[in-house]
């Protein structure tokens, strides 16, 4: 009050409705209930694994420290998950490419009905599937390639004589994130927008040429995010690896011998049903490293979006 | 879409050469294309069968035959555009073939494993008093049923809440930083979730606590960044034009959200939701430490161990006694039946999501 | 308008709910109501057949609900200490730590501890040409520790004059999961052939490079897929593999549930842990003719004391089914164990018959 010059004139501004104000109160606070429960997680998480970070060397099970312990576990995850993206990415982007642009209607509606049903296979299956079925299979191609291609680290050998190698754990890690990534990506080429997609057929564009212009570009960032739930579900992935691999051996690029890094995830489930006392704590250590990973991966990919992110949609 | 790219009968009249400049470019006969595809492919079959050779390399060979004389007959006579577009349609429809092979493979191995035991007495016995042959996976369905629609009750709406709050509304910090934590949620072990819900149960309600919602609580903790991930991809590909010219007509910003982002987003988020779904319904460890196992039906959430058809399929596989057979075709049927109760998901989904979809074509 | 949309979200789980609501209406093998006490265990997944088929001959005669979580023996023991479950199995007995936490959540009378569950733990061998095939302890711990890589290799061909062994690569299969039978097989080695055997036992396989496979299926299904490999499982699960005839003293022994309870009537009871604990250390070095000296013993744990007296009866009638001769035999009969001996059932029966609960008031 200390002039009484009158107060501007509010600008004539928008007012903010009740039901605006409900909204987004209610909206804003479902995120903050997730930073919530992830605080919770995150606690719980930090105070299993204290123990053993602080724990002495001799005491990680391994006896050689908690990084050495690790390191391999950390190795085979990424090179598992990695690899399997590798193949999965572009076979789902063909995919759907494929569903929406060259098939035809009918017979697109089906083979994305398929491909979804997929998703929802449990990981057992692949397991099951991956050991009894792939396997077996790989053997002889497997002792091929070490024969003839065995200066190239990947097929160094000695082969496996039951195919349970890590390179049948990548093809089964890209079976199973095949589908997700699909669905993902499909559902975003079939957003494209018709004019974009007509104005370059009216052009003259080919095809391949109208994807390019019109279906890639606005995808990108789905290709990306879709990608990163794969890569999300491929690091994490339980069962299906602690099946399929022989896991007994350390940090090794050979992909078709029997002698080889554990993930992660499939440590934690083949260790932790018999652990007990500071082993348990390791375990959860190496599940703060995935921890880790997911969200570097996560990060790496966010930046690669947002630097499109004009292109369309909400901003 | 792209039918619009057949081309229109030929008129003779612009065949002509004008001042040596055709207007047309030169195009395969009608046909080429799949008698090179049938000629390649009885070339493979023919190696299989007269030379001896694998199954596998005669494929490759076939195929890789095709995309070359495709490839190089349309680059003499169409041009390299239409050349390359030729390739790839030859090779996206080879990969998806390729890409195909597992995924029936393996909807092969489930069925024709997992049918045999499709018995009335199958869908109508639980396990209690069974041992060796027979039971039933009653306890399990409904198990499965109760937990993960909890969890789903739980998971979907304060997923895409979320979602909307950080497409609609998220600007700042607060924005940044769910964002962020959405993405590290997607790293959760599911045994570390298992281990979190079982925690915080046992905090409420003392130790050796079993119950169905445990593990929903657990499941959610899965299921929640899949949702808000896939949500949110969604959301952003509603045209902003559309937002825009809601705003223009003065409609809220909430009834923009709820009457034209939604709805435009709705086949997408519904697809989301189911894949948010399928991730977790297969889930084996951290309902074995959160919601238990037992023989018989258990339908209260809030009370005593329930078994899901994942964790039966798991422990049936794993430790099957002496009846080996009986307890592989119990866990092989219960793995089917899993897949069929997604299957009838994705097609409740599928049909809600036509039901609202505005109809934009 | 919003909760109109919203109501068509929700009008899927809804419907979903109703309908299975409706539908609800119990398994058709199930009496309703039929009540009784519930007592939870949680352990060993190695007992799980068992305890499947004790509970369900159990279960016959008694009313009420018995549940076994194959959480692992580690989350058992644990679950059991901190008081989340009324019984408990596990492949090793408890360590002293464990024994003053259980002392302590049982309060007087202490705790139960038996050896309820006895399994051979075979060894099987998938190799073209070979069906019998005999080996010494040193020989079983060479191929192991993949100090003899070859069939053909003289060591072996010495126990096997009669055999035509293949000149093919040896595959060793062991568990990639921390396991008792692991454990088991691990201290047998040690014991029986400490200069081949140079590893600490522990529940995890010590040497690297070898096939691995996750539980006993897993084992199982990669000896089988696999061409030159052994491994070790449970007898149960043997299937139609060959098994190996172990060394033992001067003779082979094929495995046998006699053979295998037999090693431990020649074991000695670990002493000082309370009256009602049965732990032992197997004598797995033994050259006593006809033991069959690599078993796995998975104990039950109960405490002497409940506070609910319905359930102290319930646990107290569950476990003298589950030693009685019916109860092993049923479990023989379904998890392909070896029953106990009449001698230690008579041992430990006492100790079962001390369970009871102090609010009783007789």
């Amino acid at each position: 009050m200390a002039s009484t010059t009158e107060a501007p004139p509010r600008k004539n501004r928008v007012p903010r409705r009740p039901g605006d104000r409900i909204f987004a109160g209610v909206s804003t606070g479902s995120g903050v209930l997730i930073l919530v429960a992830l605080a919770g997680v995150a606690v719980f998480l930090v105070t299993e694994a204290w123990p053993a970070l602080t724990a002495s060397a001799e005491e990680i099970p391994g006896g050689e420290g908690l990084v050495l312990y690790i390191w391999p576990l950390l190795f085979g995850t990424l090179i598992s998950a990695v690899l399997a993206l590798v193949i999965a990415v572009p076979l789902a982007v063909a995919i759907a490419l494929f569903i929406t642009h060259y098939a035809p209607r009918s017979i697109a509606r089906a083979l994305g009905y398929i491909i979804d049903l997929l998703a929802a296979v449990p990981s057992i299956i692949f397991g099951l599937w991956g050991m009894n079925v792939l396997a077996p299979i790989t053997v002889d191609p497997a002792s091929w390639l070490s024969e003839h291609l065995g200066w190239i680290p990947f097929f160094a050998g000695p082969p496996s004589s039951t195919g349970r190698t890590m390179f049948v754990a990548i093809l089964v890690l890209a079976v199973m994130v095949l589908p997700i990534i699909t669905a993902v990506v499909r559902e975003a080429f079939m957003q494209t927008p018709q004019l974009h997609q007509e104005a370059a057929l009216a052009i003259g564009a080919t095809r391949w040429e109208m994807i390019r212009m019109a279906a890639l570009p606005f995808g990108r960032s789905s290709i990306i995010g879709a990608s990163m739930l794969g890569l999300g579900r491929a690091l994490g992935e339980t069962m299906a690896v602690a099946m399929v691999l022989s896991a007994s051996g350390g940090v090794s690029l050979n992909l078709i011998s029997s002698d080889n890094p554990p993930t992660i995830a499939a440590n934690i489930a083949l260790q932790f049903p018999e652990s007990s006392g500071i082993a348990i704590n390791t375990l959860i250590a190496s599940g703060l490293v995935l921890f880790a990973i997911t969200l570097a991966v996560n990060m790496i990919a966010r930046a690669v979006i947002n630097r499109r992110k004009d292109f369309d949609g909400a901003n | 879409m792209s039918t619009s790219l057949t081309t229109p009968e030929q008129d003779p009249d612009l065949n002509a050469p004008l001042g040596g400049v055709s207007l047309t470019a030169g195009q395969l006969p009608r046909g080429a294309a799949p008698a090179t595809l049938v000629a390649a492919g009885l070339a493979g079959l023919l190696l299989w069968l007269l030379a001896d050779w694998a199954i596998v390399p005669c494929a490759l060979l076939a195929a890789a035959a095709y995309v070359v004389i495709v490839y190089t007959w349309s680059r003499a006579v169409e041009g390299p555009r239409k050349a390359t577009d030729r390739f790839v349609t030859a090779a996206v429809s080879g990969a998806f073939l390729l890409a195909l092979l597992p995924l029936v493979s393996v909807i092969v191995t489930v069925v024709s494993r997992g049918v045999v035991r499709f018995d009335a007495e199958f869908f109508s016995y639980s396990m209690v008093g069974v041992s060796g042959e027979g039971g039933g996976i009653y306890h399990a369905m409904m198990g499965t049923l109760i937990i993960t629609g909890l969890a789903a009750l739980i998971s979907v709406p304060i997923g895409m809440l979320t979602a909307i709050y950080l497409v609609e509304y998220g600007r700042g910090k607060l924005a940044k930083a769910i964002t962020f934590f959405v993405d590290v949620m997607t790293g959760i072990p599911s045994i570390v979730a298992g281990l979190f819900a079982y925690a915080l149960f046992v905090m409420i309600f003392g130790p050796g606590v079993r119950m169905g919602f445990a593990g929903a609580v657990a499941l959610s903790v899965l299921m929640i960044p899949t949702v808000v991930r896939s949500t949110e991809e969604m959301l952003k590909l509603v045209p902003n034009e559309l937002r825009e010219a809601s705003y223009a007509l003065a409609v809220p910003k909430w009834r923009t959200i709820v009457k034209v982002v939604l709805p435009t987003a709705l086949a997408g988020i519904a697809t989301g939701v189911t894949l948010a779904i399928a991730r977790v319904i297969g889930e084996t460890a951290p309902l074995l430490v959160t919601a238990g196992l037992t023989d018989g039906d258990n339908f209260d959430p809030f009370e005593g161990r329930m078994t899901t058809l994942s964790v039966f399929s798991y422990y049936e596989y794993q430790s099957p006694g002496l009846f080996a057979e009986a307890a592989y075709d119990r866990a092989w049927g219960a793995a089917l039946v899993l897949m069929i109760i997604v299957m009838v998901l994705n097609l409740v989904a599928r049909a809600i999501s036509k039901l609202f979809a505005p109809k934009t074509r | 308008m919003k909760r109109s949309t919203l109501g068509r979200a929700l009008v899927l789980p809804t419907t979903a709910a109703l309908a299975f609501g409706l539908v609800a209406c119990g398994s058709a093998n199930e009496e309703s109501g039929s009540g009784g006490v519930t007592i939870n265990g949680a352990g060993a997944s190695s007992q799980e057949a068992a305890q499947n088929a004790w509970r369900t001959g159990f279960l016959e005669n008694n009313d009420g609900t018995i549940n076994y979580d194959p959480v692992g023996s580690g989350g058992g023991r644990e679950q059991f200490t901190t008081g989340g479950v009324e019984f408990a199995g596990s492949d090793a007995y408890l360590d002293d730590e464990e024994v003053k936490a259980a002392q302590e959540r049982c309060g007087e009378g202490g705790f139960v501890e038996i050896p309820a569950y006895v399994s051979p733990v075979a060894l099987i061998t998938n190799i073209e040409g070979v069906d019998s095939l005999k080996l010494k302890p040193g020989t079983i711990a060479k191929i192991f520790n993949q100090k003899i890589t070859k069939w053909n290799d003289p060591e072996i061909a010495e126990s096997n004059p009669n055999v035509d062994l293949p000149d093919t690569t040896i595959v060793p299969v062991n568990r990639a999961d921390e396991s008792g039978t692991t454990e088991n097989f691990v201290e047998y080695l040690k014991a029986a052939a400490p200069e081949q055997w140079p590893h600490e036992v522990s529940g995890n396989w010590p040497v690297d490079g070898g096939e691995a496979a996750q539980g006993t299926s897993g084992v199982v299904q990669a000896v089988k897929n696999g061409s030159g490999t052994i491994g070790y499982a449970d007898a149960s699960r043997a299937g139609d593999l060959t098994t190996v005839e172990v060394g033992v003293g001067d003779e082979f022994v094929q495995y046998s549930p006699e053979a295998a309870s037999a090693v431990l009537d020649v074991s000695e009871r670990v002493e000082g842990r309370g009256e009602h604990s049965f732990a032992f250390d197997l004598a797995r070095d033994t050259t006593e003719s006809g033991t069959y000296p690599i078993v796995l013993v998975s104990y039950l744990l109960a405490c002497s004391n409940y506070d609910n007296a319905d359930k102290a009866t319930m646990v107290k009638d569950y476990l003298n089914y589950v030693v009685s001769a019916e109860g092993q035999k049923v479990a023989a009969e379904q998890a392909g164990s070896a029953p106990i001996s009449d001698d230690l059932r008579s041992k430990v029966q006492p100790a079962i018959e001390s369970i009871g609960s102090s609010n009783s008031g007789s």
